[in-house]
Parts: structure tokens; sequence; C-alpha cells
């Protein structure tokens, strides 16, 4: 009875050592190379890296300090609103034509919150209200009074290409930064609603808050163009057909014996990833770091009895504030780079699926609390999420090849397969909380 | 005096119908919602595609029906498939507590795990749903479609302005009257509905008195997976079934419930009428209106629309944080959270 038990202790043990995880995860990339290409292992690596950092991102709420956060997908669309704004090319027509009447609203805004403000400090009872909504009524007539005209002669300004503000043209590597300051700022306002709350309700209000952020963008043409999409983003890195001429990097292929072209993308992903990598490295090390100091403990000592923590006067409140707003910052970085990647930003792809619950899979199938088991569940669960469209397609084939030639399940089969996907991460998800709630990588 | 008759019609046809008629499926969702939270103790983030996938049994044995030529005259023949769509689903929602819930609930695990695991189970059946009737719009009420036709209304009044009432718009109205009516005589005089209120008062005590949880639990599914089914075929009758829609409509329904006063059934009702009526009031464009009201010649310049339409997810969640800062436990006092 107790031998068996020690084996399978040690056999855990073994499966649950990091290096061997992040072996098998290496392993399962090589063979993806050798199997399928290298340039496809090398594009889910990048997306992995960023995934690992959003899993960070969550995993900093919900593994230190348990808060759920059901808007990730905001946050990170958010951090891609910010590289626009960093680095598309400025417009200085559309500038010229509405930039005065935004800034004048923007002034509104700041004027009628300051009055409210005041009003409410200085008046009381009846007068109060009906002060408040006077002022806010009034603001709101002023600032559509701006806004509206403003807006329209910025998006009648060349609409096929530009018919937005632009951005200031710098490095879209600053956007990184101001992705994370945009999604904090956003979070600390939510926070100060939501927090202190029970987990179901800050869950709830994140979720509704994703649903605005996205509107807003979608809607808002002026700022983020909006259905139309940016494209043709500067990058932070060479072109493929700028290396392919360069004749250095030809004499670097032939030298390898490899083709330019071939080793042009191979290198621009290589770029990539080892941009990630700064990030990745730079967050995990300051992550641990904030971990295992007396801040990391205190965090979970509140997460674990919040009422003994606070019996000890820690203000609980403001501290989970404090790691709401950090964590948010981190999916604001990554969303940044995920836009930078792409090089457009396409309000249409953010899709609740993809970008909220497929982070919260990560971060519980790595381990949550543990940063390790958060980038190893990015990098997993990823690669899964990826892989499995093809094995779904693969199924759905072997599936029809069953079937008569002229079955109408036949289409049906085909069509339904990318549907696959949900139904895998729900089972993953759901498998994971059953019987490995602590993660692939548990908490130390 | 006619001028106000034509203002109050459009009202009518563009604000305070399918206000009436989207709060009767908000309120039958949000009901669903507080069941759950007041018994179960978590938030469903399933709730949703639950609604999704009876929605979808339904439209199945509409089309079965139809192929059989079967017809109701006037009336939508998924009111005849609605039965058997409820019977699946509960079956389903039962199981998936069988399977996933019960665990939890057993171990007594802090509530947002449950939450979790509803996340699982939401991502689950929004694929099988998905998978089973594609990610298109299904369009399948039949029936005669207007009660009222706009045309009709004119020339019957003489009004410039039309009423349109649709056939799905009073369905809803009637079945949501009717469900309410059901749900409320059951939580108040039955024994059943009484060991329900007993039970997520006081847990405990609740015991003590010889109330069996699992049956209660048991119940509550029952009828969560029923207002779900109701509410979601209601909802696809009305604008037409697209399963992402269902999503997007948790939060307007946990709004709902919020604002009422999560655990109060009564609170979700109410809930789901203000949630209704702001979103499609505060959307409309009242250029018309107010050009009838205003003095002869009177126009306006813009559409005199409060908020635009792609904003209506704003409203709910503007009211759902205007609540819980102004009072966290709703209008009818839910649970103190």
């Amino acid at each position: 009875m107790s031998g068996s038990t020690r084996i399978s202790q040690t056999n855990t043990s073994l499966l649950h050592q990091p290096w061997f995880l992040f072996a098998v995860m290496a392993a399962l990339l090589a063979f993806t190379g050798f199997a399928q290409s290298w340039l496809f292992a090398l594009t889910i690596v990048q997306l992995c890296m960023i995934s690992a950092i959003m899993a960070l991102g969550v995993n900093i709420q919900w593994g230190y300090a348990g808060l759920f956060n059901a808007g990730t997908m905001g946050f990170a669309a958010l951090g891609g609103v910010a590289a626009i704004l960093v680095a598309a090319d400025p417009v200085p027509e559309a500038w010229s034509a509405g930039g005065a009447g935004i800034a004048l609203s923007a002034l509104v805004i700041g004027a009628t919150i300051a009055t409210v403000i005041v009003v409410r400090a200085k008046l009381g009872g009846l007068v109060r209200l009906i002060a408040t909504a006077l002022v806010l009524i009034i603001g709101y007539l002023l600032f559509t009074y701006y806004f509206g005209p403003a807006t329209s002669a910025i998006e009648a300004v060349n609409p096929s290409r530009t018919g937005y503000l632009g951005g200031m043209g710098i490095s879209i590597l600053f956007g990184w930064l101001v992705g994370g300051l945009l999604a904090a700022g956003a979070a600390w306002i939510i926070g100060k609603i939501a927090i202190g709350l029970r987990s179901d309700y800050l869950a709830i209000a994140t979720l509704g808050i994703a649903e605005i952020i996205l509107a807003v963008i979608k809607n808002e043409d002026w700022l983020t163009r909006g259905v139309k999409n940016v494209t043709g983003l500067p990058r932070p890195v060479p072109r493929e057909v700028d290396l392919q001429t360069d004749p250095a990097f030809i004499s670097l292929a032939q030298s390898l014996g490899m083709e330019p072209i071939a080793l042009s993308s191979i290198a621009v992903k290589l770029a990539y990833i080892s941009l990630f990598a700064i990030v990745l490295i730079a967050l995990v090390y300051l992550s641990e770091k904030a971990l295992y100091s007396p801040w990391g403990r205190m965090m979970r000592a509140i997460r674990d009895r919040p009422d003994a923590a606070e019996a000890m006067g820690k203000d609980v409140k403001r501290r989970h504030l404090q790691v709401f707003v950090l964590g948010s910052a981190i999916c604001g970085i990554a969303g940044a780079m995920l836009v930078t990647l792409d090089g457009q930003f396409t309000p249409g792809s953010y899709q609740p699926l993809r970008f909220t619950f497929l982070v919260w899979v990560m971060v519980i199938v790595g381990g949550s609390g543990n940063n390790m088991g958060s980038v190893l569940g990015g990098f997993l669960i990823w690669f899964v999420w990826v892989q499995s469209e093809s094995a779904g397609f693969a199924l759905m084939d072997a599936l029809s090849g069953l079937l008569a030639e002229d079955s109408p399940i036949r289409g049906n089969l085909t069509e339904a397969a990318p549907h696959l996907r949900p139904v895998l991460m729900g089972l993953i998800l759901i498998l994971a909380l059953r019987f490995a709630p602590r993660g692939l990588i548990p908490e130390r | 005096m006619h001028e106000f008759a034509n203002a109050f019609v459009l009202f009518s046809n563009f604000v305070l119908i399918p206000s009436i008629t989207y709060g009767s499926q908000l309120a039958i969702g949000a009901l669903g919602i507080t069941l759950v939270f007041s018994i179960l103790r978590f938030a469903n983030f399933a709730h949703g595609d639950t609604m999704a996938f009876g929605t979808m049994i339904a439209i199945f044995c509409t089309w079965g029906l139809q192929a059989v030529g079967f017809s109701l005259g006037p009336l939508p023949v998924a009111l005849v498939a609605l039965p058997v769509a409820i019977a699946v689903t509960v079956g389903l929602v039962l199981g998936t507590d069988k399977i996933i819930y019960r665990f939890y609930r057993d171990k007594k695990v802090d509530p947002i795990i449950l939450v979790m695991a509803s996340v699982g189970v939401m991502f689950m059946m929004n694929g099988l749903v998905r998978i089973f009737i594609g990610v298109g719009e299904v369009s399948f009420a039949d029936g005669s479609r207007f009660i009222i036709r706009a045309r009709e209304f004119r020339e019957m009044t003489g009004l410039d302005e039309g009423l349109a009432l649709r056939t799905t718009q009073v369905i809803t109205v009637v079945v949501a009257v009717v469900v309410m009516g059901a749900l409320f005589w059951f939580l108040q005089k039955t024994r059943t509905g009484k060991s329900l209120r007993a039970f997520s008062d006081n847990e405990d005590l609740a015991l003590l008195s010889g109330i069996k949880p699992e049956r209660v639990v048991q119940i509550t599914w029952i009828i969560a997976a029923t207002l779900a089914t109701i509410a979601g075929v209601l909802y696809g009758l009305d604008k037409g079934f697209r399963p992402f829609t269902y999503f997007q409509l948790l939060l307007p329904m946990f709004a709902a419930a919020i604002l009422g006063g999560i655990g109060q059934p009564i609170g979700a009702v109410v809930g789901g009428f203000v949630i209704a009526f702001s979103e499609v009031s505060l959307t409309y464009a009242y250029r018309r209106v107010f050009e009838y009201l205003g003095p002869e010649g009177f126009e306006i310049e813009g559409l005199a629309q409060l908020i635009q339409t792609e904003y209506k997810f704003a409203i709910s969640f503007m009211l759902l944080v205007i609540v819980l800062l102004v009072r966290p436990t709703g209008i009818f006092k839910g649970r103190v959270l």
C-alpha cells in the first residue's frame, strides 16, 4: 500500500518537474518542425510567447490574488489600440480638420467631471442631485456639439485610406509600453468600481467592460478606423523583401546553403521571437521576484485568508486593485505585441473565446499561482489550439469517408470541424479543474 | 391631439412594444440565472449557451414537424416543439450537474471554481451548438407574421404613423406572463417551492428541517433549463437565431439579475424590463417624435438619439455599475454580497 503510494509519488514528481515538462513542450514543437514545417513551428512559437505573456498577466490576478478577470480580451484590444496610436503614420489633414474639435470635446468632458465633483462637494440634498443632473446634461450636449462635427470631419479625410487621426509615427516597440499603460488605466477605473464586491461580480463587470471596449474600438472610426482595420503598421524588424535584396544577407544565405527567400522568412520570425523573448523573460523574472518578495507573500495571504490579512492591517481592497491593474497591464502589453506581429489591427478578430477564456485555460492547465506554469500553459494550450484545427479537419474527413459520397452530412461535417476546438478547450478546462486543479506545475 | 397621437404611436411602435418584448425575454433568462445563483451560489456563465442549445433543439423539432406538414395556423410550430426542447435541455443540464458541478458541491469549493467550471461548460455547449446547426442565422418563425400591420393600422385610425404588432411579440408576452405566474405560484404556494426558498435563505437551517439538498438542486436545474429554453426560443422567434448572440445576452441578463437584487425572482423580472427599456429607449432616434410634439414646422437637425445603437451593451453595463455603486443589493434587496 505504502509502496505503491511512493511509486506514484515519484511518478508525479517527474511529471511535475518543470524542466521535464518544458522539454516535452520543446519536443512537441521540434516534432512539428520536422513533420510539418519549421516555418509553421516558428509561427506557433511566436504566438505561444504572446499567449504565455497574457497567461502571466491573468496568473498575477487569479493565481496571486484570486481575482477572476473575464475581460482579458478588452485589455488586449486596448494594447492593440496603443500600438496603432503610437506607430501608425500621423494624418495631418485629419488633425487640422477635427483635431481642435476633439480637443474641445475632451476639455468639455474634463470640465464636466470637475464641475460634478465640485457640485457634489459643495451642495447637499435635493439641490445636489438636480445640480449634478443639470451639469451632466449640459456637459453632454456641449460634448456632442463639438464631438459630432469633429469626428465627421476626420472620417471624411480620405476615408478609403485614412479617415482617422493616425498615430504618432514612432517605433511600435514604444507602443508595447503605452499598451500596458492604457490597459492599466482602464483596469484602474473598472477595478475602482468592481473590486471589493464578490468575486463573481468582478467577472461579470470585466466581461461587460471587454464588450464595451470592443464596441468603442469598432465604432469610433476617427480613432481606430473601426472595422475598416488599420493595416501596414511599421515593423520593428526588417521586411523579408528588404533582406532578400540585401547583398550581405544573400551571401549569408549562400554560406548556409539556403535559399535567400526561405532564410529571410525564418530570419524575420526569429527576430520577432527574440524581441518577444526579451519581454517574456523580463516579465517572468519580475513576476517571480514579486511573488517571492514580502509583497508576494502578502498577496497570497490575502488570497487564502482575506479576513486574517485584513486583521493584520493589510488593505485588501487596495492590494486587489493593485494586482488587477498590474495583470491587466501585462495583458495590454501582450495585445500590443500581437498587433505588432500581425502588422495590422482588426477589431473583428477579437473573440471572447479566443482572447479571454482560452487564456484562462492556459493558466488553469499550467498551474495557477505559478509563473512557470503559466508560461508552460500558454505554450501548450496555444500549441493544442493550433494543432487541433488541422486535427479537427482530419477527423471530420475520416468520419465523412465512412459516409456515402452524396450524403448531405458530409458537407456539414467539414463545416463543423473548426467548432470542435471550443468543445476540446471546454473539455480540457473541465478535466483540468477536476483532476488537476493545481495544474501541471503547481504553486510552490 | 392628432399630432400627439402620432407621436405616441411612433413611440409605442419603436420603443414601448419592442422593449416589453425584449424585457420579457431578458426577464425569463435572468430568472434562471438568479435561481441558480440563489440555490447553487454561483454565477452560471453557461446560461446563455444553454439558451442557445435549447433553441437549437426547438429548431430541429420545428423542422421535423414542418417536414411532415404540421402547422399551427397563425401560430409558429416552435410552440409545439418547445416541450420537447425543454425536456432535452433539462436532460443535458441535469447531466452536466451530475458529471461536473456535483463534484465541486460535495467538496464545498469556493464558488468561483464553479463559475470557472461553468465557463468550461459554456465552451462545450457553444461548440456543440455550432457543430450541429452552424453559425449562420436561422429563422424558424412560421405562421402569420403580423397581428396588426402598419398599413392596416393607418387605414383604421387615420393616423400618419403605423403600428405593427408581430405575432412573436404577442406570443412572447403571453408566454412570459404564464411562465412567471407559474413560477411565482410554484415558489410561494407549493411545498417544493417553499423548500427551495428555505434552502436559498439559510442552507443549514433547511438541511436541519429535513430538506434534501440534492433534490433542491435538481429542481433548480430543471427550472433553470426550462426558463433558459423558453427565453431562448422566444428570443429566437422574435429576432432570429444566431448562436453567438446568446453569449452576448449574458451581460444584460446578469445586469438584470443584479439590478433587481440577485437571488430575488421578482427582482430579475423588474431588472429585465428596466434593462430592456433603457436599452431600447436610449438608443432610439427621437427626431420624428419630437417633430410631432413640437410646434408646426418644427424640425430637428440630427437624429435626437442619446446613444448609438452599437453601444447598447454599454447601457446594461452602466446600469450595472450604477447599481453596484449606489445600492449593491439591487432594487429588491438581494443577497448582500
